[in-house]
């Protein structure tokens, strides 16, 4: 008898979770954490992560070459954008993805992707982002954007994306 | 099967209401659920010696002649011996063996018994028989349940093959690996012929690196159900699990020790990929060596001091070895460009690891001692070696004819089997220890 009022009440508290998930991004967008400083730049642009106009939601992936590690030149200009967003707003946190393609061992690639996420991040540390902001993990091969094995489709995958935690 | 119903009445805040909803979505936890389809498996190839046996039907009951078959099929799939027809030999476990016939017909083995049933359990004699020396082998005796059957017929075949070749047998023991269907990861265990597959976990995120406990009785695993990689240890029995390694950044690539008192991981929390040991209670996390680049995929040496591992310090990933202690490491790979995956033989002798060359992933072994190199597969896509407990023969992954395979290939390169499954892709899949 106990048992069934437990587990109703937590079907309950299940569905109001669920429902609570998908309320949730709703909200915080409108009144979202990005009201800090760094809104607002030269161009007009709005500097708020969480909303889906701004560059900061747009432009948050760094694309590798083949075995490489190193952020290519053409993506220093996100990197800054990031690193001045998230120096200007200090109790912001954000997590690194990193990304493989799909050749190769799991947990080597693993290791790889770590690798591409800690570049971006010791880039951001460079340009003054503190390392506690910061959390770099890898997905390794696991989450490949792209489903193909053309050229194409491993260099989407050589990657590293910013996620602002909310 | 593993309630976690009542976890939920401390959850008050909606955040994390919200996280467990989701946890709930994303996984599905099973003490034993059973797998949808079999594996099938298919043998080429035979071994250097092939011992001509015969296996009669055993006598008594309609499930002799099942067991006859799994023992078949077992010793088939070994390419060390070769089946002598025994088609309509009715001996029993009392019969007297006419040698000289059966040393005629091509054998110099022959295998029988017979099965008694008394409420529902069942009584297996076996006898194995040296018709060359005119001589009885074996003889034993096993009860068990209706269900029960399969693994006595392993058993069985595990003794025929041990008083053979001297050998342990490995029939009796277990594979895990982990099958992905569409958006579904599941991690199931089956017998090491592919039998009664059963789901441990079942995952929207990908669950990689199953690691047997020495005794068989765990799995230490790497899932990213929370959104990055973590490290679970869980009991197969019960289907309790807890998370051993959830530090900052990631917690990957879990190895036992051959005592089972601690484990080998991969941890990102000082940065780059290094090496840890941690005890089997999550409990004394310890840094086996700092090196400015990746160190990864710990295995343990047999004897427990050393660790054999993947390091790209060299400029390109190559295997090494190091004290548990840490100090120098030594590396033990030099052909070719991409060495990783590596995994001693239980003797120590021989290392298998994954190897790149012109572009495809194989398989290759390494003699300890002289260095000498066997590429044992053509690849292209070959991955996730492990040894047989007996160390003759190397479970992969592999891509084979456009469909992800588990592959077994013994360790002279003769004798290869698949095992396939008709829906999914079947991926990271290791050999589990002796457990009897």
């Amino acid at each position: 008898m106990r048992s069934r009022i437990v587990k109703s009440l937590s079907i309950a508290a299940f569905a109001a979770s669920l429902a609570a998930c998908s309320s949730v991004p709703l909200d915080e967008s409108q009144s979202g954490s990005g009201a800090g400083t760094g809104a607002g730049t030269s161009t007009g642009q709005v500097m708020d992560p969480f909303n889906p106009q701004s560059p900061l939601a747009q432009q948050r992936s760094v694309y590798f070459e083949f075995d490489s590690y190193v952020v290519p030149d053409q993506y220093r200009n996100v990197v800054e954008m990031h690193s001045s967003y998230l120096s200007n707003n200090g109790q912001q946190r954000i997590v690194i993805e990193g990304n493989t393609d799909a050749r190769g061992g799991a947990e080597y690639n693993l290791a790889l992707g770590q690798r591409r996420s800690d570049a971006v991040a010791r880039m951001m540390t460079l340009m003054g982002v503190r390392t506690d902001q910061i959390e770099t993990i890898s997905f390794g091969k696991e989450r490949p954007k792209a489903h193909g094995n053309t050229e194409a489709d491993y260099a989407e995958n050589r990657r590293a994306d910013i996620v602002y935690q909310r | 099967m593993t309630t976690v119903i009542p976890a939920i009445k401390t959850m008050h805040r909606s955040w994390r209401a919200c996280l467990f909803g989701l946890l709930l979505l994303a996984i599905g936890m099973f003490a034993a659920g059973t797998a949808h389809a079999q594996l099938r498996v298919d043998i080429s190839g035979v071994g250097a010696t092939q011992y001509p046996i015969a296996i009669a039907d055993f006598s008594g009951d309609p499930k002799g002649q099942l067991i006859s078959e799994v023992i078949r099929a077992d010793l088939t799939r070994s390419g060390q011996f070769r089946l002598i027809n025994a088609t309509g030999t009715a001996l029993d476990a009392e019969s007297t063996v006419d040698h000289e016939s059966w040393h005629g017909r091509g054998a110099d083995y022959i295998a029988y018994g017979s099965v008694t049933q008394a409420g529902g359990q069942y009584t297996v004699s076996y006898r194995l028989a040296n018709v060359i020396h005119k001589s009885q082998m074996d003889g034993v005796a096993f009860n068990g349940s209706e269900k029960e059957l399969r693994r006595i017929a392993h058993q069985i075949a595990d003794r025929i093959y041990e008083k053979i070749t001297g050998v342990r047998g490995v029939f009796s023991t277990r594979l895990a690996y982990v099958v992905q269907k569409n958006n579904t990861h599941e991690l199931q265990i089956a017998d090491a012929d592919g039998q009664n597959p059963q789901v441990m976990l079942r995952s929207k995120h990908s669950i990689i690196s199953p690691a047997w406990s020495p005794d068989g009785s765990k799995l230490a695993y790497v899932s990213f159900e929370s959104g990055k990689p973590v490290v679970y240890v869980q009991t197969l029995s019960t289907g309790e699990r807890f998370p051993i390694a959830n530090f900052k950044g990631n917690n990957s690539a879990p190895a036992w020790s051959p005592d089972g008192q601690q484990l080998a991981i991969t941890l990102s929390r000082d940065g780059i990929a290094q090496i840890y040991t941690i005890n089997a209670d999550g409990s004394g996390l310890r840094r086996v060596m700092r090196s400015p680049l990746i160190d990864t995929e710990p295995f343990y040496t047999p004897d427990g001091s050393g660790l054999v591992f993947t390091s790209d310090r060299s400029g390109s990933p190559q295997i090494y070895r190091v004290p548990v202690s840490g100090g120098n490491a030594s590396r033990i790979t030099f052909n070719g460009s991409y060495n990783i995956s590596p995994a001693l033989s239980p003797d120590a002798k021989e290392l298998v690891y994954v190897t790149r060359r012109d572009g495809a992933f194989r398989i290759g072994l390494q003699n300890m001692g002289t260095g000498a190199e066997q590429l044992l597969t053509d690849g292209p896509d070959d991955e996730s070696p492990s040894f047989a407990p007996n160390g003759m023969q190397i479970l992969y992954s592999s891509i084979q004819g456009g469909r992800s395979v588990l592959a077994v290939v013994s360790t002279d390169g003769r004798v290869r089997q698949t095992l396939s499954t008709l829906d999914g892709k079947v991926r990271e899949p290791t050999w589990g220890p002796f457990t009897n």
